[in-house]
């Protein structure tokens, strides 16, 4: 599916936060929207999960239903076809990974245990966590927790892929893991992969398409273009292009 | 969801202990009769009944045997005493019914005293004999004005 | 301070008020609808029972006897000027199966179990747990707030009827082991004075009430909790505060409505 966002206005009280942002996720693609820190990359998120709607403008599906207008039955509708992956994993502390894990279809499917059991242990195996059934979120790291939450992402086969800073307090051979795995699921299930992060590195590393919101704006295209002709996203992409320091202290 | 055995037994527990509390405040404490069978049920009507209460003990020779169900007033404005009594016993129709007070300032009762009559009492039916309560300071004003009355002649 | 502008801060206040108490009626009308409708989580009912039940338990217990036993000795101090300690077990029963006991249980477990439940709420709310089961289409008031809310609601009538177990226990140990007191008047006496409809059912009626008071409050506190640790702790000390003065508000009211 592809997700365009058009003229979006919102503020929280008296701060504005998007005037007139316009963006698109372009389908089977992976987009990283890059800001610097509040400056609306959850907002968007939100926004695209229906958990958070704008003050005024459209978010359109395939060009054609708006997110915005939608009731709250259509929103839980819409939602079934999204899978959003928190920054904190927010996978349910009362319940064992799992249960997290099953909860959705437990409650929307009419498959059997054993059916959900498979399930279960197709995205546990996709995301690369075993033996870990009976533990609950709290006894997890923080590695885990976000493999987990990406676990109970997938397992209703989303068309759409959200995740808020997937990065983020990860350590750097773990942010590999991720992103490769994240890649992996775009390639297998040709979902819309949309991404927030202000990793420099690892945007540069898997985004096909990069949305970088600044004053409440939006620029968008490929990373190299974009580092290219934006002197802003240059600067915020600074540590990504120069050579590494290592490198330079070596030479 | 882990370790819920273990949980589901506490709750069990709890909610078994707390019911059996509740069953002792009910029908022990609180007097709500679920379970014991209807026992006899008699009326009867006294001019004056003092501080008889609802609850109040209905004995026989000193031995309890029910207890007061209710009290009305009856509509030629005496009080009317529903009293309830052990289903099993048999009283003779010309039982008579007396309220007492236990010791000089404690609780009111009635005291049945069976007769002789062959016919016994049905659910229901009325006891005709009947001793109010005494009012000890209608006994004392009598007694007074008695005395009184006595050493004027 | 300009007395207008006092008058306007109070009628600014006085709206403040309403307004909140509607928010609290719809949320109460959602978690209603949210409650009733199936599928009945039994699984989620037990857990909360047991959050909010039996480990109030000891808490319960032991104040129930605390309180029983001060009962027992105030109650004998008293009746002893009139020559009446025998009605000792009256005293003691009546003022806990009436007023004490789901009164002090309802305060009690406002703060052991309503304050942690409204905190766990609000923590899930800034964890984005809730968010998280919105995502999965699961409405959260439905998964976790009336679960909670449903699971106070059982807790309490039972709690309460613990609480004037033990005080009656507590004065009968005051009342008959310590200061000597016939231990079958203790009994009898209560047993006399005591009505089922009356008093135990009104008793229970309350602790019900209060059972809905503390349980929605602790919800309402939670789940409308503003998303930082802030509003975390917040929400768990207003809970403990309204439901407390909730309590004692709604305890007049029971008192003079219920048949006198």
């Amino acid at each position: 599916m592809e997700i365009e966002a058009r003229d979006l206005q919102f503020s929280r009280g008296d701060r504005p936060i998007f005037r007139g942002l316009s963006c698109r996720f372009p389908r089977g693609k992976i987009s990283v929207v890059a800001a610097a820190s509040g400056g609306g990359k959850t907002t968007l998120l939100r926004m695209i999960a229906c958990l958070l709607r704008p003050d005024s403008g459209a978010i359109l599906v395939d060009g054609t239903r708006d997110l915005v207008s939608l009731s709250r039955a259509e929103s839980d509708a819409w939602r079934h076809h999204v899978g959003m992956l928190f920054q904190f994993g927010a996978l349910l502390d009362m319940l064992t990974l799992y249960d997290n894990v099953a909860l959705p279809l437990r409650e929307h499917s009419k498959l059997t245990e054993a059916e959900i059991h498979d399930e279960v242990r197709r995205v546990f195996e996709a995301v690369g966590l075993e033996g870990v059934d009976q533990l609950l979120p709290g006894e997890l790291s923080g590695g885990m927790v976000k493999r987990a939450g990406l676990a109970r992402a997938l397992i209703e086969k989303p068309e759409v892929l959200l995740c808020d800073e997937p990065f983020s307090g990860l350590d750097p051979p773990t942010v590999r893991k991720v992103e490769e795995l994240l890649q992996a699921v775009n390639e297998r299930t040709g979902a819309t992969v949309v991404i927030t992060s202000h990793h420099p590195l690892s945007t540069m590393r898997i985004a096909d398409h990069l949305v970088m919101i600044g004053e409440g704006r939006a620029v968008e295209g490929t990373p190299q273009t974009l580092v290219r002709e934006d002197a802003r996203v240059a600067d915020f992409f600074e540590e990504a292009l120069s050579p590494p320091a290592v490198a330079r202290g070596a030479s | 969801m882990r370790e819920t055995p273990n949980r589901e037994l506490w709750v069990g527990c709890f909610v078994l202990v707390a019911m059996a509390g509740l069953a002792w405040l009910s029908l022990s404490v609180g007097g709500l009769e679920l379970f014991r069978p209807k026992g006899l049920e008699l009326v009867a009507s006294f001019d004056e009944i003092g501080g008889l209460k609802s609850r109040a003990q209905v004995v026989i020779g000193g031995v309890k045997v029910g207890q007061v169900k209710a009290i009305d007033l009856a509509d030629d404005f005496r009080a009317q005493v529903t009293l309830e009594v052990d289903g099993e016993l048999a009283l003779p129709a010309d039982t008579s019914a007396s309220i007492l007070t236990a010791g000089v300032l404690g609780d009111q009762y009635i005291a049945l005293e069976p007769g002789g009559d062959p016919e016994t009492l049905e659910s229901g039916e009325a006891i005709s004999f009947t001793q109010g309560a005494v009012i000890l300071e209608r006994l004392i004003g009598k007694l007074i004005q008695n005395i009184g009355g006595g050493s004027s002649k | 301070m300009n007395p207008i502008a006092g008058v306007g801060r109070l009628g600014a206040w006085a709206i403040g008020s309403v307004r909140a108490l509607g928010r609290f009626t719809l949320f109460a009308r959602t978690l209603l609808g949210a409650g009733a409708s199936p599928p009945l989580r039994l699984r989620r009912l037990v857990a909360e029972v047991y959050d909010a039940g039996v480990l109030s338990l000891l808490i319960v217990c032991v104040s129930g006897f605390a309180v029983g036993m001060v009962l027992g000795l105030q109650g004998h101090n008293t009746l002893v000027r009139f020559g009446a300690e025998e009605n000792l077990g009256a005293v003691v029963g009546l003022s806990l199966i009436r007023e004490l006991g789901p009164v002090l249980t309802s305060l009690l477990v406002a703060g052991r179990a309503g304050s942690a439940m409204a905190a766990e709420i609000a923590a899930m709310v800034v964890t984005e747990q809730l968010d998280g089961l919105r995502m999965m289409s699961v409405d959260p008031l439905d998964f976790v707030v009336a679960p909670k809310a449903l699971g106070m609601i059982l807790a309490m009538p039972l709690l309460s009827t613990l609480f004037v177990v033990f005080g009656i226990l507590g004065g009968w140990a005051v009342g008959v082991i310590v200061l000597g007191g016939d231990a079958g008047a203790y009994l009898s006496t209560l047993e006399q004075a005591t009505e089922f409809s009356e008093d135990v059912l009104g008793g229970l009626i309350k602790a019900a009430v209060f059972g809905v008071l503390v349980g929605f409050i602790a919800t309402y506190q939670g789940f409308t909790a503003r998303a930082t640790t802030a509003g975390v702790s917040a929400a768990a000390t207003s809970t403990v505060v309204i439901a407390s003065v909730a309590t004692l508000i709604f305890d007049y009211f029971i008192t003079a409505l219920w048949g006198y």
